[in-house]
């Protein structure tokens, strides 16, 4: 990006990329999950729930501690590092997307399960009768009657991971280049006095939430309008 | 009856606070009426047929195919060849009207004339042409209703359920469906189970009926035979009536009559001309047939027929429904009649008695003509 220095764009890319990768995956994770959550009469279901939302709950030092330790040499990161020669995960980008994926997880499965729940028993029934195998009825009818959720999922779970902070901070430590995203810069730019700096991250920031609120009402209305 | 012509259901479970115990065994053709009052469990009867609800104890064997039997045999929902029409359209908000009526259609060459129930055909029957490229968000209560019978017979049923298509519907609404559900009987040889607390719908509609009552089946039959066996609810109803099938025998253009035989009698009523031969579906209203022991003189009643008093039940403390068999010697088509216990006492009626029926109104309904 011409025009700004590449410690401001370095890291707005490397966001963005992070955001990105963490929003496919969890959508291919999460959509799965929120499904059997909103669908499953099992009754340690909500044990799952509860575990899947303690990101929104805890502390983010304390979920960085401890994905530090199971992203580090003696964890399973550890482990999986190995297979290509690394001795941890931490301190990594993809150690990052593994954090993000997990602290995110909760603003992507709620409004999918929430979506799922809504669509009821019965569009599934009626394709049923239209001997719609189980696996036609989720593709055809119920993802499609889902996806405001799903788009809703999608955003949220992308703005809060461009604005996770100190999950970050834990396991990514602020390495320019590999680890170092716009919350972790603007942290950066503070402590060091650069407050121009600071302050063209942060602005930006604002009106990327300001634009993710915005385009979620529209697109809210939108379906509403649709169905009605 | 064979097997292979006939419709076995029987469920046996407890839901909830609700036990179910129903059976019933029906012919595979025609329209088989599951009826009674709200909450008997007719719905879920219905639902275990199509396998959207299970019960271990079930059985259910269609036209030779095992759907269900209490051995553990269950073919799931998507895989039994049945339509469903339930109580709401319900149907799929993203799709237009075009592609939901095609959902369940089989995926090779939906249009082919190879396939049963023809788009075209079920388009046409339910005058859904116009409508084809909207959106079921922009349809009226009726129209959606319409579609989503057009769905379910566009996926090639075998048998076709209907939970109670008319309820959600309002007078106007229902009295334009229901024409399109006499034809879809008479036009397509599709066994058809449903579902009603409407005795009007049944009289319309039915060939057989399958009263239920509490989670159970108290009597399962042929109409006429069900409306008049004292021995159940609907002879003794207020508004009891029996429906008969008969033949139009002669119309009378000059004074606007037609002749309807039936079993052991024929009625005669006013009705537009109609050709010799066709089908029709008359109602005649217990408490339309008085009756007298001996032929009556000149009366503007015009139906009055020799008949012989098969049983009877007294309704209340003061009235009785009296079971009437056609033809002097008794063995014709069955009529109800309400008198009063006056009466009954005053003409020395009893079971076995001679008597002469009056018919005061027969109702015809609308013709059922290519009806085999």
């Amino acid at each position: 990006m011409p025009g700004l220095p590449p410690e401001i764009w370095v890291p707005i890319k490397l966001t963005i990329e992070l955001a990105t990768i963490t929003t496919l995956a969890l959508l291919v994770v999460a959509t799965p999950l929120a499904w059997w959550l909103a669908r499953s009469h099992a009754a340690w279901k909500e044990a799952i729930a509860a575990i899947v939302s303690l990101p929104m709950v805890l502390p983010p030092t304390v979920l960085g501690f401890y994905l530090l330790i199971a992203l580090g040499p003696d964890g399973p990161g550890g482990a999986i590092a190995s297979l290509w020669g690394a001795r941890t995960l931490a301190f990594t980008f993809t150690g990052l997307v593994i954090g993000s994926i997990i602290s995110s997880m909760p603003f992507v499965v709620q409004p999918i399960r929430n979506a799922f729940a809504a669509v009821g028993d019965r569009p599934l029934e009626v394709a049923a009768t239209l001997r719609a195998s189980p696996r036609r009825a989720f593709w055809t009818i119920a993802l499609p009657l889902a996806s405001p959720g799903l788009l809703t999922g999608a955003v949220l779970g992308f703005a809060h991971t461009v604005g996770e902070f100190g999950v970050i901070l834990m396991i990514g430590g602020n390495i320019p280049g590999r680890t170092r995203v716009m919350s972790t810069a603007i942290f950066d730019f503070v402590e060091t006095m650069r407050w121009r700096e600071a302050n063209m991250l942060a602005g930006g920031m604002v009106a990327f939430a300001f634009a993710v609120i915005l385009s979620m009402i529209l697109i809210e209305k939108r379906f509403a309008r649709a169905r009605a | 009856m064979s097997d292979g012509a006939t419709i076995r259901a029987a469920f046996k479970g407890v839901l909830g606070s609700f036990s179910l115990d129903a059976g019933f065994t029906a012919p595979a053709r025609g329209v088989t009426a599951l009826f009674g009052p709200s909450g008997c469990g007719k719905t879920t009867v219905l639902r275990c047929v199509a396998g959207l609800q299970r019960l271990a104890d079930g059985l259910c064997i269609v036209a030779g195919e095992v759907w269900q039997d209490p051995d553990g045999a269950f073919l799931p929902t998507h895989r039994r060849p049945l339509g469903y029409v339930f109580q709401e359209p319900s149907l799929f908000p993203h799709l237009s009207v075009r592609r939901n009526l095609l959902f369940g259609a089989p995926r090779h060459d939906p249009d082919s004339s190879r396939a049963k129930i023809a788009f075209d055909e079920v388009v046409e029957l339910l005058g859904i042409t116009a409508l084809l490229d909207r959106s079921p968000g922009k349809l009226s209560g009726g129209e959606r209703q319409r579609v989503a019978i057009g769905r379910a017979l566009l996926s090639q049923p075998k048998l076709l359920l209907m939970d109670e298509p008319l309820s959600a519907l309002d007078r106007a609404t229902k009295d334009e469906i229901l024409p399109f559900l006499e034809r879809l009987r008479d036009r397509l040889s599709l066994p058809i189970i449903y579902i009603t607390h409407s005795i009007a719908e049944v009289e319309r509609l039915a060939d057989q009926i399958v009263l239920m009552e509490k989670g159970r089946v108290i009597g399962a039959g042929p109409l006429e035979e069900m409306q008049s066996d004292p021995a159940l609810p609907l002879a003794t109803a207020r508004d009891a009536a029996v429906t008969l099938d008969g033949v139009i025998e002669a119309h009378d253009d000059c004074y606007g009559l037609i002749t309807i035989g039936v079993r052991g009698g024929s009625l005669t009523a006013p009705a537009p001309p109609a050709p010799v031969g066709d089908r029709r579906r008359i109602r005649v209203i217990a408490g339309d047939v008085s009756l007298t022991r001996d032929a009556p003189g000149p009366s503007s009643i015009l139906n009055v027929l020799p008949a012989r008093i098969v049983s009877m039940k007294p309704v209340d403390a003061n009235e009785i429904v009296a079971v009437l068999a056609l033809g002097p010697d008794g063995s014709g088509a069955r009529l109800l009649s309400r008198v009063t216990r006056k009466s009954w006492e005053t003409l020395h009626l009893s079971e076995g008695a001679s008597v002469y029926a009056q018919v005061k109104a027969v109702a015809l309904a609308p013709g059922r003509g290519e009806l085999g």
